[in-house]
């Protein structure tokens, strides 16, 4: 399915930083929905700012025009204020991206065990995001360092257990 | 020097000699004229001049025609001749005409040729002087009566007020509303649009008075600019309004924001978008106007900038209209 752009998309002000407050907060919210939804799409979890800056998204040549980097910088710092993004060093090179937050996948997650009526079993790591069994899941293919944060939410709300095995980490869901 | 004529030097009967002086050469403006060293002297109706080589060579100017004179170093007395002339003593004992050129020696014809034309191209040069300066104050002297018209027009306001004789008349109303146009001030308030209010009256002549009966002065940008300020106050249909930039502008209230926001709105609205520049030539307003109108209207959420190499351009704002 190819990736469905927004309105916003083709509107040339929406790559110029608008200086009116309020005209600013929606342009910023249109602008991490599209973020999210194009990361979503292409299952991006990390991204290089200096990457991002030629990737579509930021970089519309049809219309002749692109967000500077002053203004992808401010996308990003929304993103990370909703909890959507985190950065990986101080230079604010290289980030993580999280369309769906971890709470939000440790959800999806027990909600595919207790469907299945899995609970009480142990999985691994590797079973549960790239497994045969949870091929159709969205959480299919989630990098480890996201499917353990959305563990250990569900640890803090008492559904799960991460447990260290010989091989590796496994989980608990209760 | 042509107001100078021959003369045989000889004082009149009323006449009394004041000063005399000796060593004292004629210039004929910045030139030296064609008598030399002589001795001039001061008398109560004229100031003489004899050549010390030439005896018969004299001339002399009566004191009623001069009128404007300088003192260089060693003169013959600026203070005696300032007292002469102000005294005017010949007014009384008037003297009989100067001897006319024409009885004069053949070498006194020869010389008041040569007299004559430098005599001539003074008054020529004295007159275009004059000339330029009065056009120049010309101005000013109109200026100034006006200033003293409008002074005398609102110490008669504040009087009545003061006084509290009666309203201040129709012709005095229409008086006062055509000096304000040709301040600048379009439509100035009327008693229609501010009904009784002796209050606006007071402040408005108080507004006036420290204006205008600033001893001569001429009105400052800044003295305008804060009379303008007090439009508001003063309920007048006028308003300055300062826009983010700076740029002040005077405009009557019915120009409201409403109106300019959404006639800017339409207008890019029917157009897709618009630079200052489009929009200034729709219009027929200048540039800078126009984009003054753009950036409130963008201010008030109506319209949204495209700003990249090609230019500043202004949208409808589609980030509120649509979802």
């Amino acid at each position: 399915m190819s990736f469905e752009w927004p309105w916003q998309y083709n509107f040339p002000p929406f790559f110029t930083l608008q200086p009116n407050v309020d005209t600013r907060q929606k342009q910023l919210a249109a602008w991490c929905s599209l973020a999210l939804s194009y990361c979503r799409h292409h299952k991006l979890y990390t991204l290089g700012i200096m990457e991002v800056q030629e990737c579509p998204v930021f970089n519309h040549k049809n219309i002749d025009r692109k967000l500077s980097t002053e203004a992808i910088l401010i996308v990003f710092e929304e993103l990370r204020k909703k909890g959507n993004l985190e950065w990986l060093d101080k230079n604010k090179t290289q980030c993580l991206v999280m369309w769906r937050r971890p709470e939000e996948w440790g959800k999806l997650i027990y909600q595919w065990v207790s469907k299945n009526g899995m609970v009480n079993t142990v999985f691994t790591l590797y079973e549960l995001a790239n497994g045969d069994d949870t091929e159709s899941e969205e959480f299919h293919g989630l990098e480890e360092w996201m499917l353990i944060r959305s563990l250990q939410a569900l640890q803090t709300d008492g559904k799960a257990e991460v447990i260290t095995m010989d091989d590796g980490k496994g989980v608990k869901f209760f | 020097m042509d107001r100078f004529t021959w003369s045989n030097g000889l004082l009149e009967m009323n006449e009394t000699l004041v000063i005399q002086q000796r060593g004292v050469k004629l210039y004929d403006g910045e030139d030296k004229a064609k008598l030399d060293v002589g001795i001039a002297l001061l008398s109560t109706h004229q100031l003489i001049w004899r050549d010390l080589k030439n005896h018969e060579c004299c001339i002399a100017i009566p004191l009623s025609q001069i009128i404007y004179f300088e003192e260089q170093a060693a003169g013959i007395g600026k203070r005696r001749l300032t007292e002469e002339l102000s005294q005017k003593r010949w007014e009384s004992t008037p003297m009989s005409q100067p001897i006319p050129t024409a009885t004069n020696s053949q070498t006194g014809r020869t010389r008041a040729v040569g007299i004559v034309g430098i005599e001539r191209k003074i008054e020529e040069r004295r007159k275009e002087t004059e000339k330029n300066i009065s056009e120049a104050f010309e101005d000013l002297s109109k200026l100034m009566v006006k200033a003293k018209e409008m002074v005398e027009l609102s110490r008669s306001i504040a009087n009545k007020i003061k006084d509290k004789q009666g309203d201040i008349t129709e012709d005095e109303t229409i008086r006062f509303k055509s000096y304000l146009l040709s301040m600048g001030i379009a439509n100035p308030v009327t008693r229609e649009t501010h009904g009784s209010g002796t209050h606006y009256h007071l402040q408005l002549a108080k507004q006036l008075g420290d204006i205008l009966l600033a001893p001569l002065e001429l009105l400052s940008p800044e003295d305008l600019v804060n009379a303008c300020k007090m439009f508001e106050s003063l309920k007048q249909p006028l308003r300055l309004r300062i826009f983010d930039s700076g740029v002040m502008v005077v405009q009557l209230q019915s120009h409201s924001e409403e109106e300019m926001i959404s006639s800017a709105l339409d207008n890019v609205t029917d157009k897709g978008s618009l630079t200052a520049e489009e929009f200034a030539k729709l219009l027929g307003l200048s540039v800078l106007l126009s984009k003054e109108r753009l950036l409130l209207a963008e201010k008030m959420g109506h319209l949204c900038r495209d700003d990249s190499v090609e230019g500043l351009r202004f949208y409808p704002n589609l980030f509120n209209s649509q979802a």
